[in-house]
């Protein structure tokens, strides 16, 4: 299972990519394989403003939903609307062709605040132990 | 097995499958342009009926049923449906009644559901009976109801539900229609709520505590009067599912346990038929000071005769036209005429040794998460067969190759991996050792040949389906044009 | 033994000792003995299978059944006849005694009648996607209301049409009780029998959530819905219909055509007897861009391991076996039996069957009206009707259960519901009245009833 040094990590499976001042947001490969197959994505507008940690949307398996959660604050400057028709990218390529929104991140300190990669493994680990 | 494709892929433009006599009246004025149907039915059927006949069997002998096999779906009771009572419910008396008549001419029809009100009465040991739901679901959104109005009467609104973790959906659902928030209590390494744990969790704004006994691991609730002593302490009301009621018949009863408001299913208790989904019925019994707010019309004796009235200020209101799913309350009536009091008790007797006698023949080859005894169900876990990378899906699924619908699955969420098992008191030991045999079987297939059971069902007409695909592009219904790939259909 | 359980004192014996117990008491001796002593059931004995029969077939025997008065009842319960072939599917144990089709390899049969359903249902109310059924019409227009409700959030107000059946509008109530966030309004009917357009036009505003029309509502008039549908649009509002007499919809235009956003009806019209109000079944249409908020179950096609088409229960994610408190209903059991009979039934009757009926109805309908009108009986409301209609009678309807007694259950007495109404009886006739029964309604209605019986009824 692939966890990319360069992204970082919540502790709800989320990651974020920094792009300049965008941060570009999806779920972790851990994430898309415990869901199973992904048949729907429910994402905010373009132009919505997300506190961190709020809930942005749900992901939809055939046997699940789980809310999707703001990894830090900022407002949607895009949403990947490939998704509502294939979903699929979600499962296949969950930090490329599943990316879900880009935000315009409001403070850099949370993207800071959030896992590394290690840090997210250990996450997994302990959450696997119990 | 025959194969048969869509109705509307069979027939041939004109045929009828019902003909009628010409209507009389060409003089009538036809309605108006602007208000007149345009499109004469186009995609409608046009079949004879011998086509229509033959479609529709051929359909039913793809089911399982669990009048063919049995079914040890957890959480259900598919236990025998008498089939007299499928004629009693077509009595022409019954069938052709229609619910408007004045109550002089329906009196019959009345005391059937007087009788049965009664029954449900008994059974339960509480005070009054509404009849009106049309499934369980329907009777827990009533029960919320009821909740509700007792509360904001007394000037007293409160905003939640505790709930069991191990509940089932319908339970949150049903609370948050009513505008409830859900508040989860965990049960405990033994698979039990604690009085303690719902007094913990109990305080003035809670509404109700939502509970089944047994609860959906088909273990008794052995601290219930603890735990329904604490949310009456504080001033709430108890709430039980009945579903499980197949398990305490002549055991406890949910009155004395503390119960003030329950839903029966009477499509599981009391061998009403499941139909593929319904209909069902989903009766609630309340105790005396929930009464005036049960739903209208009420059933009422006046000068020896019965009656409907709509006097009931405090009432709901209605959930549904006219009084309930009448042709299953029926054969409801008729389930509890021929058990009678002890036909009950030995229901539940047997139902909780066939259920024991699984449980014995699995343990030790399926993980059995809780070793508090069980009721009338029991719970595994695919624990054991993890080394194989076999999971409770497949081996449902491989239960279809022997012949068996499979258990209930996935279900209680608190359960990874879930394998619920009801047999029912109304099946044969032979049967039992049978199905024990096949999931045994299976158990070792996984060890010896996992991608076999992986791959399940082999023997089924059709294999296992792509529910992913039906999900992210959802075809929900026939369109003229679309390619039929059924295979031969003669 | 006992009921329907097989157990042999052998039987009990073997198992008993491979479970390692002495008896069934101690399979319970963990429930505490406090409850146990006081658990006995106060109900008789059973019955064998003939006393049963004896004794439930003499509770049929006391109802006004198929032999008896003529009934010329409608008001949300419809007498049609029903086809030998719906009976005998129905009683096919595989569909009448299978579970809901979770293991969908297994249960083809019911999952493929039920995509044949949906198909039927969205065809007849003229809308893309339909569900797997409702509980019934009246239950099925509070859903649709709720349903509404999650497509316009914020959106608080709802028209209810006064000439709605008033079981429907007080089930929506009903289901409104615990949600604080919405207002029910009622829109008058006007003179004719119609919904009032220019009462509702008035009312409307940004904070419209929708309005429901009963297609035909409760007098048997056939309302024009489009207009309507443009005065809610024009709000951003939705409209709903309600429809207790499907059979309508064979001759009027369909809800869909007519602009409406959702479209429920009772199915009960089509193959299932009135069985005294149930079960019958809900059937509840609406566009496509709306599918995720439909409640209840839907069944979609797909294919197998090998190519083949098959059915499954679908987007089940909406429902409360995985959203559980954030579901869109809380239904679980449906009427999945009663939508087979409607599947049947409109499958025998078919296209050219259903309006040959259609016409049918109207026909004797208007015949039966214009031999009361001859006989001064007349119409109360001069709009469009398809198989019921409203008469002022007063006498009769102070009368109706003397008449009822005698021989004629003369349609039902609207006071009852309308108080605005009272006198006024509500006739239905369909294709099960023959021409004999419509003669005694006539001269029921038609002679003068003396006083006293009008007055002790």
């Amino acid at each position: 299972m692939e966890f990319p040094d360069d992204l970082r990590y919540t502790k709800e499976h989320e990651w974020l990519r920094l792009e300049g001042n965008d941060g570009v947001v999806g779920i972790t490969d851990f994430a898309q394989d415990a869901l199973g197959d992904v048949v729907f994505v429910e994402l905010p507008a373009v132009g919505a403003t997300l506190a961190p940690g709020q809930v942005f949307g749900v992901v939809e398996s055939n046997k699940t939903v789980s809310d999707l959660f703001a990894p830090v604050g900022g407002r949607v400057i895009g949403v990947n609307q490939v998704l509502r028709d294939e979903p699929e990218h979600v499962n296949a390529d969950p930090y490329g062709a599943g990316w879900m929104i880009r935000l315009a991140v409001a403070r850099r300190d949370e993207v800071d605040a959030l896992l590394d990669a290690a840090g997210y493994r250990a996450h997994i680990a302990r959450e696997q132990a119990k | 097995m025959l194969d048969e494709p869509l109705i509307f892929e069979r027939g041939s433009p004109g045929r009828v499958g019902w003909p009628l006599p010409a209507a009389a009246g060409e003089g009538v004025a036809e309605l108006p342009a602007e208000l007149r149907r345009e499109d004469g039915l186009a995609g409608m059927p046009e079949v004879s009926e011998l086509e229509a006949l033959r479609h529709f069997l051929r359909l039913s002998q793809w089911n399982y049923s669990a009048a063919t096999t049995l079914y040890p779906l957890g959480s259900c009771t598919m236990k025998y449906n008498p089939v007299v009572n499928e004629g009693l419910a077509r009595l022409p008396g019954f069938a052709a009644l229609h619910p408007l008549v004045p109550e002089t001419l329906a009196q019959g029809a009345l005391e059937l559901l007087a009788a049965l009100e009664a029954a449900l009465a008994a059974v339960s040991g509480l005070d009054a009976v509404c009849l009106q739901p049309a499934a369980g679901a329907h009777g827990e959104l009533l029960g919320m109801l009821l909740v509700r109005a007792y509360h904001v009467d007394r000037g007293d609104a409160r905003r939640r539900v505790l709930i069991p973790s191990s509940a089932h959906g319908t339970n949150p659902a049903s609370a948050t229609l009513c505008g409830y928030a859900v508040t989860e209590v965990p049960v405990d390494a033994r698979g039990l709520l604690t009085a303690r744990a719902v007094a913990a969790a109990m305080d003035e704004s809670v509404a109700a505590l939502m509970i089944t006994n047994p609860n959906t691991l088909g273990l008794f609730e052995r601290e219930i009067e603890g735990i329904t002593a604490a949310v009456h302490a504080r001033g709430g009301v108890v709430y039980l599912d009945g579903a499980n009621l197949n398990a305490i018949m002549g055991i406890a009863k949910p009155a004395d346990m503390g119960v003030d408001v329950m839903q029966f299913n009477l499509h599981k208790t009391f061998s009403t038929p499941h139909g593929g989904g319904g209909p069902g019925a989903g009766p609630v019994a309340v105790r005396a000071p929930f009464a005036d707010y049960l739903p209208v019309p009420r059933l009422v004796r006046r000068d020896g005769a019965l009656a409907w009235t709509e006097d009931a200020p405090k009432s709901v209101g209605r959930l549904r036209a006219f009084y309930g799913n009448f042709g299953i309350l029926v054969r409801a009536h008729a389930y509890l005429a021929r058990l009678g009091g002890p036909g009950l008790a030995e229901a539940t007797r047997l139902a909780v040794l066939n259920a024991n006698y699984l449980r014995a023949r699995l343990r030790g080859t399926y993980h059995l998460p809780y070793e508090t005894p069980s009721l009338h169900e029991c719970v595994f876990s695919d624990r054991n067969l993890q080394d194989y990378d076999v999971h409770t899906l497949d081996v449902a699924k491989r239960l279809l190759d022997y012949g068996f619908y499979a258990p209930t699955i996935y279900f209680p969420l608190v359960v990874k991996g879930a394998l619920m098992i009801e047999p029912t008191e109304t099946e044969t030991k032979e049967t039992l050792d049978q199905f024990a045999d096949a999931m045994l079987a299976i158990a070792e297939e996984a060890r010896r040949d996992p991608a076999r059971v992986r791959e399940a069902p082999h023997s089924t007409r059709l294999a296992r389906l792509d529910e992913t695909r039906a999900a992210r592009r959802p075809v929900l219904r026939w369109r003229p044009g679309r390619p039929s790939n059924a295979g031969e259909s003669a | 033994m006992s009921g329907y359980s097989p157990h042999t004192a052998q039987d009990i014996a073997a198992m008993l000792a491979a479970i390692g117990v002495g008896s069934i008491d101690d399979l319970f001796a963990h429930v505490p003995a406090k409850l146990r002593a006081r658990a006995a059931i106060a109900l008789p004995a059973g019955l064998s299978e003939p006393e049963l029969l004896r004794d439930v077939g003499a509770l049929a025997a006391r109802n006004a059944g198929a032999s008896g008065p003529a009934v010329f009842l409608g008001a949300g319960a419809y007498p049609h006849w029903i086809p030998a072939v719906v009976d005998q599917i129905l009683l096919r144990s595989e569909f009448a005694t299978a579970y809901t089709p979770y293991q969908p390899e297994v249960s083809q049969g019911t999952l493929q009648a039920t995509f044949e359903f949906q198909t039927l249902a969205a065809l007849l109310l003229g809308l893309e996607v339909a569900n797997a059924s409702m509980y019934d019409g009246a239950s099925a227009t509070a859903e649709a209301v709720l349903m509404a409700r999650r497509l316009l959030p914020g959106r608080r107000v709802i028209w209810l049409a006064r000439a709605l059946h008033p079981h429907y509008r007080a089930t929506v109530a009903t289901y409104l009780r615990g949600l604080g966030d919405v207002e029910v309004r009622e829109v008058p009917f006007a003179a004719d029998g119609r919904t009032d357009l220019s009462a509702l036009r008035a009312g409307l505003g940004p904070d419209t959530l929708c309005l429901v029309l009963g297609y035909p509502n409760v007098f048997g008039v056939v309302e024009d819905v489009a207009p309507f549908a443009d005065a809610v649009r024009a709000v951003g509002a939705l409209t709903i219909t309600a429809t207790a007499e499907p059979l309508a919809l064979a001759l009027v235009r369909s809800p869909g055509a007519s602009g409406a956003d959702i479209a429920v009806a009772e199915g009960q019209s089509f193959g299932l007897p009135v069985s005294y109000g149930g079960p019958g079944v809900g059937l509840f249409a609406t566009r496509e861009r709306f599918v995720r908020s439909l409640p209840g179950r839907l069944v979609g096609e797909t294919t197998d391991a090998h190519g083949r088409r098959g059915y499954v229960l679908t987007l089940a994610t909406r429902e409360q076996h995985i959203r559980r408190e954030r579901a869109t209903s809380n239904i679980c059991t449906n009427q999945a039996l009663c939508a087979l009979a409607v599947t049947v039934y409109l499958s025998l009757l078919g296209r050219h069957g259903l309006a040959s009926l259609a016409l049918a109805n109207y026909r004797a309908a208007h015949l039966a009206a214009a031999r009361l009108e001859a006989a001064a009986v007349a119409l109360r409301f001069p709009a469009p009707f398809f198989n019921e209609f409203v008469v002022r009678a007063p006498a009769a309807a102070s009368a109706w259960e003397a008449l009822a007694r005698d021989g004629v259950v003369a349609g039902f007495p609207l006071g009852r519901w309308y108080p605005e109404l009272e006198g006024n009886l509500l006739l239905c006739v369909t294709e099960t009245h023959p021409a004999e029964q419509v003669d005694r309604l006539v001269d029921a209605l038609a002679t003068p009833v003396p006083a006293a019986r009008a007055a002790g009824g």
